[in-house]
């Protein structure tokens, strides 16, 4: 059996590249993908705990992210086509119209 | 006959109704209806007058007091126990008046309507003279000061309104019209507040202002004497009598006798009416209890049952006069003589005004330009003589003061001098005669200054008479130059302009249509110089005014010989039976100037009459000058029948060749209006006919007649060569001439001492004190310049910098806040990540660092 460690690991890694991904990309459907990438390493690391600890709470975690994040992507991607639509871009770092 | 007097409330409302006709619907009633309404009012009062005068013949000359109906009391002050009613008085000296006032109102009623035909406020002069009417009705009938007061002002206002009736002519005339108006009002008011000071006295003297109250006697000795035939007592015998009581008339006050009538009814055969005093409309007449029931009712004829504090002022004076009584004024106290010296001081200064005399006389000739009907009523017969009239009724307390009867005897010569003098030397028609006013109503006050108050209404009564002829025959004289005047120009310019005769009747105007403005020139249709000649062209107009003249001069047997004469023989017998020094000085001074102003009169009357009605024409107006129309002459002759007969009134006993050795006594009677009026005027006399005086007097006339007519007439014309007066250009007279023409430069210095003062008085208050202090100083400096300081405090330091300094002070702590909280608001979302990640981290550390430390 792969042990935890290993599964916990390959979660960091992939939440340091989301987190990568997040602060580095300008595209805005990038973005929303290193934020799911992000998510979902949090998701493997509770499924992980969860065998490891052999209890179910994780597995309950992980079906309630997985639903904010199906719904966070349906009103993230709308919000995304509502901004193309107005400024023909979704590069994020044309975005700063709320600078102090 | 119980309520008879209360007539008297009638004699008031007639005139105010005709008034009220005439003000409100005068215009719409046209000029025949309403002078009719005018003079109706008018002679009504004169039936009203005459009724009163047969109600008091048959109840013994016993006076009545009326209460207004419905308005019983004026002014009631509980606490000061005060009380002042809407009372009349019927007495002999009301009636007399009455009788004057709406007998003379209506001759000139009828005369103002032949006078002011075509004039544009018509109705108007009628609603005035029925005002005027009314007011100085008021103005005697009533029984306390303060109704006669009311009357005063009354006729104050209308002679205001009348002298100023054509304010509005054109060419500066109307502001003289009408600043001859206001002078009368303020000389007037002069003396008006004189006569409120007298009236506080009385109220704080007296505590009452009724003349008489109901029930008291004016005249104590007379109600004990006098039965019910009193005209008849007074015959041959009786005329004489009264003069000798005329001279210890002095211990009058203190011989009250103290019988009562009642009692002794039976035995005086007739105690009959010695108390008729009515009272409201529910009239009390005691007269028929007392003489014919004997004893059921107490008939006084004294006032001692009269509790002092109960009696009307005179009687209250005759008591507290009996004690000696010290007149309480609060810091000081005064003897009640004084007191009465006061009182009459104060009341002379007022008739000095109404009366015109020295000093407030100047007001009179210049009311001459007011209409000439208005100047003959109410500036000539009756207004003027209000003050006669307050001084007669005031008799009781003249009488005790003998130094205001001295001041009253040489303000009355003097002005009768004074003022017969400045006539000499005038111009204008109307001013001679205004002067010949003031010098007669002098006559009359010193009258009074000497006790001869009965003289002094005989003569009021005939000079009512002929100075309203003679004024109206001045305006019948104006009247017809004025029309001359229009008849020659039209004749000279106008010939085919179609202004025929007709044209100028229909224009008989004064000055106030378009027409008259046409033609205005200087020409003044008053002025004697523009006349002459004028007997033959108006020739009722010359016998009326021939008649006026003469009764003023004094020629035996006018009118004005009997009054003139009674008023010398008083001041002759009161100059040798005076009884003290300031009496006989007092007398022998009013005899020695009024035969000079006697002589005066005669001399500028005659001048007048040569001047305007002798010689020949010397304009074109006087050449061409109408006779006036019926309406205006038969009035003329009415009243030149009364300045022939009106003498009659009051001849003297015993008069020999002067009443044809007892023919005229025969018919007339002897001291007819004295016995008339003893009842009322307390201390009025019969006099001793003074034939010496008498024939010295005439003489004096005469000669003064006779001197007049070498001066203007008598072969010479009435002005030399150059248009000039005989006596100006005399070197001789010249100098006395021009001081006469200059009217003794009383106006001058009036305007000297009180206008020109007053002006810069009020040039003083206003240019300085209300100008340059109050607006320039004051408002400018303190009230303008303070606003600004503390304004400029308020806006700058409290407002810029208090308020605004903290409004500001918070955004700028805000600005100041938000400078370093705005820098990390980039607006890009990774900025937010990274911060949002270093949290994080800095949270995981946060809780690891427990975990590193175990």
């Amino acid at each position: 059996m792969i042990q935890t460690e290993w599964f916990v690991m390959l979660s960091a890694v992939l939440f340091i590249m989301g987190a990568m991904g997040v602060l580095l990309r300008r595209n805005a459907i990038l973005l929303f993908m290193s934020v799911e990438l992000m998510l979902n390493s949090g998701n493997l690391a509770l499924v992980a705990f969860a065998r490891h600890w052999n209890q179910m709470d994780g597995h309950l975690f992980v079906f309630f992210i997985m639903a904010v994040a199906a719904a966070e992507v349906a009103v993230g991607l709308a919000l995304i086509v509502a901004i193309f639509r107005t400024k023909q871009s979704i590069n994020i770092d044309d975005l700063h119209q709320m600078e102090g | 006959m119980e309520n008879y007097p209360s007539l008297v409330t009638l004699i008031l409302f007639i005139p105010f109704i005709g008034f009220l006709i005439n003000v409100f619907f005068g215009k719409r009633l046209g000029e025949s209806w309403s002078a009719i309404i005018g003079s109706a009012a008018s002679i009504l009062g004169f039936v009203v007058a005459l009724l009163l005068w047969n109600y008091l013949g048959t109840n013994d000359y016993q006076a009545a007091v009326v209460s207004l109906p419905f308005v019983p009391e004026w002014i009631n002050i509980a606490s000061a126990n005060f009380t002042v009613g809407w009372q009349m008085r019927v007495d002999t000296l009301s009636v007399t008046m009455m009788m004057l006032i709406t007998g003379v109102g209506s001759i000139i009623h009828i005369y103002s309507a032949g006078y002011m035909h075509g004039d544009a406020r018509f109705h108007r002069f009628f609603a005035y003279l029925n005002l005027f009417v009314f007011f100085m009705l008021i103005l005697v009938t009533g029984n306390n000061f303060l109704m006669m007061f009311v009357g005063w002002e009354g006729v104050g206002l209308c002679s205001y309104l009348l002298i100023g009736f054509w304010f509005d002519r054109k060419g500066g005339l109307g502001w003289k019209n009408s600043n001859a108006a206001k002078k009368a009002m303020i000389a007037n008011r002069v003396g008006d507040f004189a006569l409120l000071m007298a009236i506080f006295l009385m109220v704080t003297t007296f505590g009452t202002l009724d003349y008489y109250r109901p029930g008291e006697i004016a005249n104590v000795e007379h109600a004990q004497g006098g039965g019910h035939g009193e005209e008849d007592s007074h015959g041959a015998t009786e005329g004489e009598g009264h003069s000798e009581e005329a001279a210890p008339a002095e211990g009058h006050s203190s011989t009250i006798v103290l019988t009562q009538a009642g009692g002794e009814g039976e035995g005086e055969g007739e105690g009959h009416g010695e108390t008729t005093e009515a009272h409201g409309a529910t009239t009390e007449t005691h007269s028929e209890a007392g003489g014919e029931h004997g004893s059921s009712e107490p008939v006084y004829t004294n006032n001692d049952h009269i509790a002092t504090e109960q009696l009307g002022v005179f009687g209250q004076a005759e008591r507290m006069m009996e004690t000696g009584e010290q007149v309480d004024f609060g810091p000081f106290s005064l003897p009640i003589a004084d007191v009465i010296t006061l009182i009459t001081l104060f009341m002379l200064v007022g008739a000095t005004g109404k009366s015109a005399q020295i000093p407030l006389f100047v007001w009179l000739p210049d009311a001459m330009a007011g209409p000439t009907p208005a100047s003959s009523l109410i500036h000539a017969a009756t207004m003027v003589t209000a003050g006669i009239y307050m001084m007669v009724r005031a008799n009781v307390w003249f009488y005790m003061s003998d130094t205001t009867s001295f001041i009253v005897a040489l303000i009355g010569a003097s002005t009768a001098v004074m003022a017969g003098y400045v006539a000499l030397g005038q111009w204008d028609i109307k001013r001679v005669l205004a002067y010949s006013t003031v010098s007669q109503l002098g006559f009359m006050i010193a009258a009074v200054g000497i006790g001869a108050y009965s003289a002094a209404m005989f003569h009021l009564l005939t000079h009512a008479f002929f100075k309203a002829l003679l004024f109206m025959g001045s305006g019948s004289v104006i009247h017809a130059v004025e029309h001359g005047h229009h008849l020659a120009h039209a004749r000279k310019h106008g010939g085919g302009h179609g202004h025929g005769h007709d044209s100028h009747d229909a224009h008989d105007d004064h000055g106030h249509d378009d027409h008259e403005e046409e033609h205005h020139d200087d020409f003044d249709p008053q002025d004697m110089r523009n006349m002459g000649g004028l007997a033959r062209r108006m020739p009722v107009t010359f016998a009326t005014y021939l008649l006026g003249t003469l009764a003023l001069a004094g020629i035996w047997p006018l009118a004005g010989f009997w009054s003139k004469d009674e008023i010398l023989a008083d001041a002759l017998i009161r100059g040798f039976e005076g009884g003290s020094p300031l009496r006989s000085i007092g007398g022998f001074l009013v005899l020695g100037l009024l035969l000079i102003g006697a002589a005066f009169t005669a001399f500028y009357m005659w001048r007048q009459i040569q001047m305007v009605f002798f010689g020949q024409p010397r304009t074109e107006a006087a050449d061409h000058a109408p006779e006036s129309s019926p309406l205006m002459t038969i009035p003329l002759v009415m009243l030149a029948v009364l300045s022939v007969v009106g003498g009659f009134l009051n001849l003297p006993a015993y008069a020999g060749i002067f009443t044809l050795f007892g023919a005229l006594e025969n018919i007339f009677g002897q001291h007819v209006l004295t016995d008339w009026l003893i009842p009322t005027v307390v201390h009025a006399h019969a006099v001793t006919f003074q034939p010496l005086l008498a024939i010295g007097a005439t003489v004096l006339a005469l000669g003064a007649m006779f001197v007049s007519n070498q001066v203007y007439g008598g072969g010479s014309k009435a002005l030399t060569e150059d248009g000039r007066d005989p006596l100006q250009a005399n070197p001789a007279t010249g100098g006395l001439w021009e001081l006469a023409n200059a009217r003794l430069y009383w106006d001058q210095a009036y305007d000297r001492l009180f206008v020109q003062p007053f002006i810069r008085l009020g040039n003083f208050l206003y240019q300085t004190i209300d100008w340059d202090f109050w607006h320039d100083w004051f408002h400018n400096s303190v009230i303008w310049k303070g606003f600004n300081a503390i304004g400029e405090l308020l806006s700058k330091p409290v407002d810029l910098g208090i308020i605004d300094g903290t409004v500001k002070l918070v955004g700028r702590v805000a600005y100041w806040i938000s400078g370093p909280l705005r820098r990390p608001q980039t607006g890009y979302v990774r900025t937010y990540a990274v911060t949002f990640m270093v949290g994080v981290v800095v949270v995981i550390v946060v809780l690891l660092l427990p975990l590193l430390q175990r």
